[in-house]
């Protein structure tokens, strides 16, 4: 569905991504884990097209669409959730969720859509009037999940999900990821500091060391892997 | 209190007392007067430790109120005062603002002078709502405003007195020109963001009212344009004689002559160009195109990972902004009959800035309120002659010192859905 070949970006003179190749597949959790500084964001930001390809191509369902501009990537439907959250704090929950169906037909299905993301977070619901700037660090990350929702994504991208977040969110967003993933029928792509989560979670998994991905293989394998466990799981272990 | 509060703040004070002698002793305290053959220092150091003495004070009595973390009575009572007519009351406050605004020409004691100072606000207050579409939605810190002004006077001035069209086609001409200059603008700042985008703005400001002096052919330059026509009642003109084959106003509604009823009419002109600026900002606030300036504003990645295009999110605010701007410009023309470079220099920018930073940004009554106080002020402090600047200096420290983020910082949602109350 999204396959990403020997892409390469860079920052001005730096380069970020050195030949990343990855494919996701119709209906999969994949994720990608890896140090901070290997380029995980980078990915992300260039599969959306806020960041530009230099060399390599990206092809969604039969299209290539590196360097399309980012707005039509997600009329496309390929939506991300950026990492830190980034909720317009001072619009209220609803009026975030709007924005996220910004791309949607301009809102068509708004109501049925809204409907659907406040029976995944029944919180958001009793928030809506609120400024999304006055939500906890968990509400805001689910706040951000539901706004990339409503785009109604084919493939969602997630950026670091469990950055800043108390433990038992954590678990609880997790729990929401799968549940978009199989009820919903949305791919996930999901990049994580917290390898163990996201290996957990992921039918596959890729590391991505230095710009450029090392090991991959199912999700399971690869928690049991020496070499990953050594680097990502034992000692700097999170949960 | 403690005492070691109290110590504190009077060696606070004593420093600020330094600062003040270090600025006033040379500006004041050596004053050069020309006697005969040439320019003699005669020094003034009694004003000038008056003046150090009134910031000691000052200083002091200022900390001493903020150690016991009380304001002014005046200021607070004021102040909650005004934020709950606004929150509880908004609609109310606006009704009646508006009522008062149609009443105001026929009041006992309104004449030609505040007549003209209320022409005035409005101006203001339109100017301030076109850029608060800019600055306080979109979050695009435009410093050269008046650029749009200037365009909208000089085109309605132009297509006015060239093809001598009348006001009601070339006023949305001068929108568009105005609209086209705000695209032409926003072009090359799209990338700038904060303090650059500023500054280009800035210098946009300067570039036209430049291109206005020297391109002496088409603007006559610092000379201006004279003989702007003024408007007309829909048709029927505002002349005591009229041309042969008109009828004037006085005449068909069989009035005797005033010249206030032309005043009377421009009032009534800007009030309604104000409120369609104001009704639209508040429509479009509601709209998609709306609410994607606010999130541009908040989080302009964000916006691109949502499918926001970011480039004809920030051209629209700034063409539909500048055409606000258009439209007060020739407003001002048609009402003054003549226009020159001098009407649009930077201050002007400044002013309609300061209008909406005092009013808190993105608040429409707030614009209304730093209007009426800004332009308000600096006409009742006319007498002050040059002190005037002073006043308006002391009454904006005053804002910033009690009501840091504007008169009326507080953003309304622009949905309540479900039947929901806040």
């Amino acid at each position: 569905m999204l396959k990403i070949s020997n892409v390469e970006t860079f920052y001005g003179k730096i380069q970020a991504l050195r030949g990343v190749d990855l494919d996701v597949n119709d209906g999969e959790i994949v994720s990608l884990i890896g140090s901070n500084g290997a380029g995980k964001s980078t990915l992300l930001m260039t599969i959306s097209g806020v960041n530009k390809t230099k060399r390599g191509n990206i092809v969604f369902n039969g299209e290539n669409i590196e360097n399309k501009q980012p707005h039509k990537i997600v009329d496309m439907g390929i939506c991300q959730v950026p990492e830190g959250r980034r909720i317009f704090s001072r619009l209220t929950v609803e009026e975030n969720l709007r924005l996220g169906a910004h791309a949607n037909e301009k809102g068509k299905y708004f109501e049925k859509d809204i409907k659907e993301v406040y029976d995944l977070f029944p919180v958001l619901s009793d928030r809506k009037t609120q400024r999304g700037g006055t939500l906890s660090g968990g509400e805001q990350q689910m706040l951000a999940i539901g706004r990339a929702l409503m785009s109604k994504p084919k493939v969602l991208l997630l950026d670091e999900p469990s950055l800043g977040i108390a433990p038992k969110l954590v678990n609880q967003i997790f729990v929401s990821i799968k549940n978009i993933n199989k009820e919903k029928n949305v791919t996930i792509f999901l990049v994580e500091q917290n390898a163990k989560k996201a290996l957990e979670l992921a039918d596959r998994a890729y590391v991505l060391v230095n710009g450029k991905v090392t090991i991959k293989g199912p999700g399971q394998e690869l928690l049991k892997n020496k070499d990953i466990q050594a680097a990502y799981l034992e000692g700097g272990a999170k949960n | 209190m403690e005492k070691k509060d109290i110590i504190q703040s009077f060696k606070d004070s004593l420093f600020t007392g330094l600062i003040a002698l270090a600025l006033f002793g040379p500006i004041v305290g050596l004053r050069t007067v020309s006697k005969g053959e040439g320019l003699f220092i005669t020094p003034q150091w009694g004003i000038v430790f008056l003046l150090v003495g009134l910031c000691i004070l000052g200083r002091f009595l200022i900390n001493i109120n903020s150690a016991r973390r009380t304001e002014f009575k005046i200021f607070s009572t004021l102040s909650s005062k005004l934020s709950s007519i606004t929150e509880d009351k908004a609609k109310h406050f606006a009704i009646t603002g508006i009522l008062f605004a149609v009443v105001f020409p026929f009041l006992p004691f309104t004449d030609r002078y505040f007549m003209d100072v209320a022409i005035m606000i409005l101006t203001y207050i339109m100017l301030g709502w076109g850029l608060n579409i800019v600055v306080g939605l979109a979050g695009l810190l435009d410093l050269g405003y008046v650029a749009f002004y200037a365009v909208g006077a000089y085109s309605y001035a132009l297509i006015a007195t060239t093809f001598g069209w009348s006001f009601w086609i070339c006023l949305p001409l001068a929108g568009v020109f105005a609209a086209f200059f705000g695209i032409l603008l926003g072009f090359p700042v799209l990338r700038l963001r904060g303090d650059y985008l500023a500054i280009v703005t800035l210098g946009f400001g300067e570039i036209i009212r430049i291109i206005l002096i020297n391109w002496y052919e088409v603007t006559n330059g610092p000379d201006g344009i004279t003989g702007i026509p003024r408007p007309s009642f829909f048709g029927l003109p505002f002349k005591r004689s009229p041309d042969e084959g008109e009828i004037s106003f006085h005449l068909f509604f069989n009035l005797e002559y005033s010249t206030m009823h032309r005043i009377i009419f421009l009032y009534y002109l800007i009030l309604v160009l104000a409120l369609i600026t104001n009704y639209f900002t508040l429509k479009i606030r509601k709209l998609p195109v709306g609410r994607a300036w606010e999130a541009l504003r908040e989080d302009e990645i964000a916006c691109k990972s949502l499918g926001v295009n970011p480039t004809n999110t920030k051209l629209t605010a700034f063409a539909i902004g500048a055409m606000f701007g258009g439209f007060a410009g020739s407003f001002f023309a048609t009402r003054q009959a003549f226009i020159s470079p001098e009407s649009f220099t930077f201050i002007e920018s400044a002013i309609i800035v300061a209008i909406v930073v005092l009013g808190g940004m993105g608040s429409q009554t707030g614009v209304v309120l730093a209007s009426i106080f800004l332009i308000g002020i600096t006409e009742m402090f006319r007498d002050l002659e040059q002190y005037r600047m002073i006043a308006f200096g002391g009454a904006m420290v005053l804002i910033m010192v009690f009501k840091p983020k504007g008169i009326l910082a507080n953003r309304k949602p622009t949905i309540l859905m479900h039947g929901d109350k806040k």
